[in-house]
């Protein structure tokens, strides 16, 4: 190791940033091709058949096959669209879906980019995503695409409202802004854990990444049952394939981040066993299988109730939840949080 | 009021959607009902509308008559029958086409036949490469029917009773 960073001399640590970046990178676009395939294989668990089986061994080589097959197919362009916003919605889509990663910490000292405010930077890098669904949605000059547009933009402005404020209850816990510090301070096994003395901000957190993502059952931004595939109807071959990609990219980041912020991240629930990475990714493998069940349980709310439930239930609820956390720190009540 | 504050209770809660979920949940567990298609097959009744063949008798003469009964039979005039006299008196086709990219299956050319000649079989996985290969002559039906006598028989056979 020495030798190779005395060779490349002020070369190694651009290259080494590389190296790491792509040892996130890489398992993130696995994770992501298996997780269409979880998500194939549970939903037909749950409607009683088998899902994909046909390629390769119990249809392991499916996600494979799919990527294969969306890379060899023509992008067609609408002559309606606008042919460079069109192309730079995918990837304004998938871009923050990935850098949101810079500032994930694995364990207590795998991190790429340890932030003081890594949780602002997620934040904030994930709203932007949002721009690649509206730019989509306008560029592909269609009903539709505008429609989906229109709609994801509202619920997602709505939803990051109760889902700051659901953060902001584990920030007043924790009593940091970085990632690492929020999963450290909440050490001690099981019982710690945030989501049970922020329970109510933990239902909210859950509700409004189901809405931030645009998964079921608030997925009117897709709605293929009443706006065909909503902002994406236009989009063919590798174009769709990084909508995709974000999608299911950020369904990782987000059940990543509650597992760091409500389920201990990578700390141990019982005391006798490790701390490891291998926690974390059980968590986060936990909150992606409740997406999945969530999606093969729920039907598709309807727009008006997605408002509602958004501004008239979810702000209040973690709204009411933050003054009651700052009362409860004030007294002796607070050890729960710490 | 009482019942208001039981149903905030019951919404806020989310209890109607725990149930939902354990509905799911459970259906994870189940036996899968998926039929692998071309390993295994549903069971097809006797009286199942496939394919259309021309039987004959076991002295290996033709059954059909042209008494023409199936041709007017049909809804979807698929049907196209020519005939002669033969030196022995008899009558029978020397044209009986189906096109079978006319044809709805219905049966009803099976129901009037009055020899049971013309019938339609458990066959339904089959194609055709160009226009035309689905317009199926009388040779062709003949020798569907040549090829699948036992099982058409047994068909028959099994369904009499109910007739």
């Amino acid at each position: 190791m020495d030798q190779i960073q005395t060779l490349l001399g002020p070369a190694w640590l651009p290259i080494w940033t590389l190296v790491k970046i792509m040892a996130i990178v890489l398992p993130l676009l696995i994770g992501v091709a298996y997780l269409t395939y979880a998500e194939r294989k549970i939903i037909g668990y749950m409607q009683v058949r088998i899902g994909p089986n046909r390629v390769g061994p119990k249809g392991w080589l499916q996600p494979i096959a799919d990527a294969l097959k969306l890379m060899f197919k023509e992008i067609i362009i609408p002559s309606g669209s606008n042919k460079n916003i069109f192309l730079l919605a995918p990837v304004l889509a998938l871009a923050p879906a990935l850098a949101a990663w810079a500032v994930i910490p694995f364990n207590d000292t795998m991190v790429l980019a340890d932030l003081d405010a890594s949780l602002l930077y997620v934040m904030a890098i994930t709203s932007m995503g949002v721009y690649g669904v509206i730019l989509a949605g306008w560029a592909s000059n269609s009903k539709y695409a505008f429609l989906g547009a229109m709609r994801s933009a509202a619920q997602i402005v709505s939803y990051e409202i109760a889902m700051g404020f659901a953060l902001v209850g584990v920030l007043m816990a924790a009593q940091s802004l970085n990632l690492g510090d929020i999963v450290r301070a909440q050490a001690g096994g099981f019982w710690h854990w945030y989501f049970l003395p922020l329970f109510p901000m933990f239902m909210v957190y859950l509700i409004a990444i189901l809405a931030e993502t645009n998964r079921s059952p608030f997925d009117v931004a897709e709605g293929e049952s009443e706006i065909v595939a909503g902002f994406h109807v236009d989009y063919s071959g590798m174009a769709f394939a990084v909508f995709f990609l974000a999608e299911y990219a950020n369904m990782i980041l987000v059940s990543l981040m509650t597992a760091l912020m409500f389920l201990g991240g990578w700390l141990s629930p019982v005391p006798f066993l490790p701390d490891s990475l291998f926690w974390l990714l059980g968590k986060t493998s936990f909150i992606l299988f409740l997406f999945l069940w969530f999606r093969a349980t729920f039907p598709r709310y309807r727009y008006d109730q997605i408002m509602r439930l958004g501004w008239k239930v979810l702000i209040p609820v973690s709204l009411i939840w933050l003054l009651v956390e700052g009362a409860m720190m004030q007294t002796s009540l607070g050890r729960f949080f710490h | 009021m009482i019942k208001w504050i039981q149903q905030f209770f019951k919404t806020f809660l989310l209890i109607e959607l725990l149930k939902g979920m354990a509905v799911t949940g459970r259906h994870l567990f189940l036996k899968k009902l998926t039929i692998q298609y071309p390993e295994q097959h549903t069971p097809l009744s006797p009286r199942f509308r496939g394919l259309h063949a021309q039987r004959r008798y076991p002295n290996g003469e033709e059954r059909c008559i042209a008494c023409k009964l199936c041709e007017a039979a049909c809804p979807a005039m698929a049907i196209h029958i020519e005939s002669e006299q033969r030196a022995d008196g008899t009558r029978r086709t020397t044209r009986y086409d189906i096109d079978l990219t006319k044809c709805i299956f219905c049966g009803y050319c099976e129901e009037a036949c009055p020899v049971d000649a013309i019938v339609e079989t458990h066959i339904f996985a089959y194609h055709g490469e160009k226009r035309g290969d689905l317009y199926y002559t009388k040779e062709m039906l003949l020798a569907v029917g040549d090829q699948y006598e036992a099982e058409i028989a047994a068909a028959r056979a099994a369904d009499a009773p109910y007739r």
